[in-house]
């Protein structure tokens, strides 16, 4: 097997990774994290942003952890993120309704290490009780990342989901606060996403998700720019690693690729966050 | 060895624009993926009424490329005459031709899909299907039609003799149906791997572990999907299945065409 990273090169940062934990209740949860790292290094992925939510259902729903799956479950993260410093960053992970106990996270999370807050889907995610975590996201450069259900047509189980109409009312009332809409590829309406948070300069979109449709990527950058794109793959490295090549296919600007694959994240997040990748460096 | 991808399609999509869906921008797509041809489906067709005048549609479009794009018209079974369409793709030199059941209404025991497998397998094609089109989660509120389902797929292998190629299936798909049929009928059915996930949960390495590689094609469902996803796919595999022997389109082909002699 060559030694070249399938990707390329040139630094490439996961910012939508998942781990799994010994409280999941998978018995090959060590072997998953493990092929997230193997196949991470194959592509070329230098840091994979992660976090955990809870117990991933086990003890209680993955969008509606109780305060004990999602103390665990970022403490599980955190231990992670220290056990490989190099590769591995957190987010600090909330369910909004817990609201005290949110921000009682997100400064433990601080303290931890964690670079970022991924909040749950667990609220319609313009609702008042997600602006205390903002503002706390705001004071300390940390982006929020937040699931989107692209669209709203319907409810779904499992989650209070939001689309990007509702995101964009919140990043609206946090100018200061950088905010990632997860997963482009995720599901949902991707194509009012796009349309609804055109005007929004602080909603940046990742890439992840299983989605691989084509017109998505062009679309994109048509609409947002590269500057507000940043590429994941969430659940799915293999469509990462599409999508990567699907961009090069488009044969975008050097520049473009290199904010994409990780110039953007190193400016969206706090100042040192990635080591020795400043924004300012060379690949 | 010619690599065929067996489930593809030219045309528009009715529920969002597409970049580019003519043959000359899926001849591209194919030579920058390593394909040296395709059997070609015309997409619009699959949600018309009557498939033929789409089928004309794709007979003219795909003239020019000739021995590289092969056409795969869609037959609809419980159509009047649909038999003509049969021997009109035969003609045209068709090796497969394409059914969507669930978007005409046609459940697993309708009588029209059995006699559409045993008219497949007698006339030396392969049937191609499509379990679904698109992400669940964004469809449009109009497309209610449903996916292609595993019983729809067992029921051929069961009742007849048609070589069926399942395209941009699901693992469920993929098991239910495998696991669902006894040695024989399953050595009739093969998938295609464009949606099957790959590192770090690996269903697509898990399937070809437990299924066996020999039952895959690599179909990339464009214009509708990257192609640049089955080379992601089979790059990221672990090393316990790396370099599988998928099966070829064209032995399906002489398989079928054995079997009726």
């Amino acid at each position: 097997m060559s030694s070249v990273p399938l990707a390329g090169p040139e630094p490439l940062i996961d910012v939508h990774a998942h781990f799994h934990w010994a409280g999941t209740g998978r018995a090959d949860w060590q072997h998953i994290n493990a092929r997230r790292l193997e196949a991470g290094d194959r592509i070329g992925i230098r840091v994979h942003v992660a976090s955990i939510l809870g117990t991933w259902g086990h003890r209680s729903p993955t969008y509606f952890a109780s305060r004990a799956d999602v103390r665990d479950g970022n403490d599980a993260m955190f231990a992670l993120a220290a056990a490989d410093a190099t590769r591995v960053r957190a987010y600090v992970h909330v369910n909004p309704n817990d609201e005290a106990h949110a921000h009682a996270e997100v400064r433990r999370g601080i303290a931890a290490g964690a670079i970022g807050i991924k909040v749950a889907a667990a609220r319609r995610c313009d609702d008042p009780l997600l602006d205390p975590i903002a503002v706390l996201a705001a004071e300390h450069h940390l982006p929020i990342l937040h699931h989107l259900w692209q669209h709203r047509t319907r409810h779904w189980p499992g989650q209070d989901i939001s689309d990007a109409a509702d995101y964009a009312r919140l990043a609206a009332r946090h100018p200061h606060a950088t905010f990632i809409a997860a997963h482009i590829g995720g599901g949902g309406d991707w194509q009012h996403s796009l349309a609804a948070v055109r005007d929004v300069p602080n909603i940046c979109f990742d890439l992840s998700g299983s989605g691989v449709d084509r017109g998505m990527l062009e679309r994109c950058v048509e609409m947002l720019g590269a500057e507000r794109l940043l590429w994941a793959a969430d659940l799915t490295l293999d469509t990462g690693l599409a999508k990567l090549r699907a961009l090069e296919t488009m044969r975008l600007a050097p520049a473009d690729m290199a904010a994409i694959r990780w110039r953007n994240a190193v400016r969206i997040f706090p100042r040192g966050a990635f080591g020795a990748l400043t924004h300012g460096a060379a690949a | 060895m010619t690599r065929i991808d067996p489930h593809c399609w030219i045309g528009g999509y009715p529920w969002r624009h597409l970049p580019s869906t003519d043959a000359d921008a899926l001849r591209a797509a194919l030579e920058r993926e390593r394909f040296d041809g395709a059997w070609v489906g015309h997409l619009p067709s699959a949600w018309h009424r009557d498939p033929s005048p789409g089928n004309v549609e794709l007979y003219r479009q795909l003239l020019p490329h000739r021995g590289v794009l092969a056409p795969s018209p869609t037959i609809r079974p419980d159509w009047p005459h649909w038999g003509d369409e049969l021997a009109r793709a035969l003609d045209e030199g068709a090796q497969a031709v394409r059914a969507y059941p669930t978007l005409v209404g046609m459940g697993p025991d309708h009588p029209a899909w059995l006699e559409l497998g045993a008219a497949t397998a007698e006339s030396g094609l392969v049937l191609v299907l499509t379990q679904r089109f698109e992400d669940l989660r964004q469809r449009h509120p109009l497309d209610a039609a449903g996916d292609l389902t595993p019983a729809h797929v067992r029921a051929l292998a069961r009742g007849t003799l048609a070589h069926v190629i399942v395209g941009s299936p699901s693992r469920a798909m993929v098991e239910e149906v495998h696991f669902g049929l006894t040695a024989s009928e399953r050595a009739r059915v093969w998938f295609d791997t464009a949606w099957l996930w790959g590192p770090p949960d690996d269903e697509l390495a898990h399937l070809l572990r437990t299924v066996g590689a020999e039952r895959f094609v690599e179909g990339s469902g464009w214009p509708l999907r990257l192609p640049e996803q089955l080379r992601a796919a089979r790059d990221l595999l672990p090393s316990d299945v790396a370099d599988p022997a998928f099966a070829r389109p064209t032995a399906l082909v002489q398989a079928v065409r054995e079997r009726r002699r």
